[in-house]
């Protein structure tokens, strides 16, 4: 696991996070710690605890217990001063429809006092960098799912926040247009110095993060660099065909001092840095090569072999009681 | 990611927001954007004409009709008085209390379809969103009533320069103080089904009581008492006032419709400030409710 350097002031920063809701604790002790311009990804099924953490830390709920720093600021002792320095893009679209893309943005910049003399500027250049400079005189109600996503990512960083949190920015929208959200993403980070926050169910996606946290009922089971949690499977899988299978599988045991395994034509073997092995095993091998694929493990093997479940088919039942009891609990006006 | 590259970026501003003016500034973006959803969407504006209008030309025309067939002599309607010029100042009210109501709807509204996530996560005081609300719901609804006040001559309704410019300060306090019910009822609602309830429940025994439609003298007392804690009657009777005065009727005949408690006709002063009174305390609710959420 990757420890923070200690130099560096982490912008955000959690310790023993605690958040109950009645008898259900959707949030059981996190620690975490976020540096300046990192990609954080956070990582788990729904019901895991990933939006009640965040929006801990965006001062939307109050943790029960532990404490959490952003920007350095202690978020229940001064939520107005961390809500000035952070940019938040939520799971459910925040726009106003029948307002434009560009009103959308005066009125956001309006609220966090991006000064007079900036704001004009400031908005032609965030709907430039998400592409909806030609629709910024549109209602926003005839934008498509991904150009509305978009749109709150421009709204989210109009106002030179510190960090910028996204609870599952692409969900529900298309590959190609998930795709699309990520570059201009990628693009935020290298033009801004910008530290994103986000939380996603998408295996695939928290592969574009520096760092994860993989969180499953409420705890953090894992943290690290995509390698480093896909090193705790036991490595990449090197797969070589070749005629020879059996001179082939002599080599690799000799030279490497492996144990491969023959299955038909090719010898499968499992090693922890596949990248840097192909190239050895090339120089050493004697015999014939047709083809050799490296095979990497997924996000969904981590999770797979920390929690012995998948993912996608996590048991509903428990989440769904969970997200009921708390609508219901928003709806008997749960108070700060 | 090494320090330098985290400044790499544009230049950052780094001073944090003072809370008390984005406030104020959350308040008038909050009122303008109200004003520019309410120009934005001109068939509401006349969608909510059209039940006053209806109220007022067929059942001002129909009773009228009736009330002279009657001889004349029913309650206070003596001859020279048209019940269209007498229902006239409620439809008005009428127009203004639905408006206030929808305007407060819309913050469910606004609830429901996430916006006002957008405003309750800003660094400002949540105060902002009861006040700008308020406001914003005011001014629709005097806007309203002011469609209503330039449709006059085509009712028949006698109107002077002074009397316009009194009914327009009296439209505006009406407004303020049915804008704060509407807000300060939306503010702890999480559902339009619990709206339809308060709809139901409140808004129309409110403008049945409120003088709209009958005069509110010589009621039963049970009655009485109901009329007289209803805000909109308060809006109702001044309005009524400057209506009725401007179309001849004597100050004699119009105290004999007014509202009066224990006996003394109420001055229409007292009755702005009821009305401004009302108002205030009901955005503080919202104020309060609006803070308090998580």
């Amino acid at each position: 696991m990757t420890q923070d350097p200690g130099q560096v002031a982490p912008v955000v920063e959690a310790r023993g996070l605690v958040k109950t809701y009645g008898k259900i604790e959707a949030v059981r002790g996190i620690d975490l710690s976020v540096r300046p311009g990192e990609v954080f990804g956070f990582l788990g099924p729904n019901g895991a605890g990933k939006s009640t953490t965040i929006s801990i830390l965006c001062t939307l709920v109050r943790p029960t217990g532990g404490q959490a720093l952003v920007a350095g600021i202690d978020v229940t002792r001064d939520p107005g001063a961390v809500r000035g320095r952070i940019g938040l893009v939520f799971q459910d679209p925040s726009l106003d429809d029948q307002l434009t893309a560009r009103e959308n943005l005066e009125f956001h910049a309006f609220l966090y006092d991006v000064p007079r003399s900036e704001r004009r500027a400031r908005i032609d250049g965030v709907l430039e960098m998400v592409e909806l400079t030609e629709r910024a005189r549109s209602q926003v109600r005839t934008f498509s799912g991904g150009m509305k996503r978009r749109l709150e990512i421009a709204r989210g960083i109009l106002h030179y926040p510190q960090v910028l949190f996204l609870d599952e920015p692409t969900l529900g929208l298309d590959p190609q247009t998930r795709n699309r959200i990520w570059a201009y993403l990628h693009e935020l980070r290298r033009r801004e110095g910008i530290t994103l926050f986000m939380t996603t169910h998408y295996m695939d996606e928290a592969e574009f993060c520096d760092r994860i946290a993989i969180i499953d009922h409420g705890q953090i089971i894992a943290l690290g660099t995509p390698d480093e949690l896909k090193a705790m499977v036991g490595g990449d899988v090197i797969t070589v065909a070749t005629r020879q299978v059996a001179a082939a599988a002599e080599e690799i045991r000799r030279g490497f001092e492996l144990e491969p395994a023959i299955d038909r034509d090719t010898v499968r073997v499992e090693v922890p840095d596949g990248a840097g092995f192909v190239p050895r095993l090339m120089r050493e091998l004697t015999v014939p090569v047709s083809a050799v694929t490296l095979s990497r493990p997924s996000l969904d093997d981590v999770f797979l072999k920390l929690t012995g479940k998948a993912i996608r088919d996590e048991g509903a039942g428990e989440m769904d009681q969970m997200r009921m009891m708390m609508s219901r609990w928003s709806r008997a006006g749960g108070r700060r | 990611m090494t320090v330098e590259s985290v400044h790499a970026g544009p230049v950052r501003r780094q001073q944090a927001v003072d809370i008390r003016t984005a406030t104020v500034r959350a308040v008038y973006m909050i009122w303008r954007r109200d004003l520019v959803r309410f120009w934005r969407d001109r068939t509401r504006v006349v969608g909510a004409l059209v039940q006053p209008l209806l109220f007022l030309v067929i059942l001002g025309t129909g009773l009228s009709s009736a009330l002279r067939g009657a001889g004349g002599a029913g309650g206070g309607f003596r001859a020279g008085l048209d019940y269209t010029t007498f229902i006239y100042p409620g439809i008005i009210g009428m127009a203004v209390l639905f408006s206030s109501i929808f305007s407060g709807m819309s913050i469910i509204w606004d609830r429901e379809f996430g916006f006002l996530k957008e405003v309750l996560v800003a660094p400002i005081d949540r105060s902002a969103v009861a006040v700008g609300k308020t406001l914003g719901g005011a001014t629709q609804a005097c806007l309203q009533g002011l469609v209503l006040l330039v449709l006059a001559p085509f009712v028949g309704v006698k109107l002077t320069p002074l009397a316009v410019l009194a009914l327009i300060g009296l439209i505006f306090c009406l407004s303020f103080a049915l804008a704060g019910v509407g807000v300060a009822i939306a503010a702890r609602m999480r559902s339009m089904m619990g709206f339809q309830f308060v709809l139901n429940f409140l808004v129309q025994p409110a403008f049945f009581l409120s003088g709209a439609l009958f005069p509110i003298v010589g009621l039963p007392a049970w009655m009485t008492a109901l009329t007289r804690v209803d805000p909109l009657s308060y809006g109702v009777d001044p309005i009524r006032r400057v209506v009725l005065g401007a179309s001849g009727v004597s100050p004699a005949e119009l105290d004999k419709l007014s509202m009066s408690l224990g006996g003394q006709v109420v001055p229409i002063g007292l009755e702005v400030a009821i009305l401004l009174a009302f108002g205030l305390a009901l955005m503080a609710v919202a104020v309060i409710n609006f803070r308090r959420q998580d």
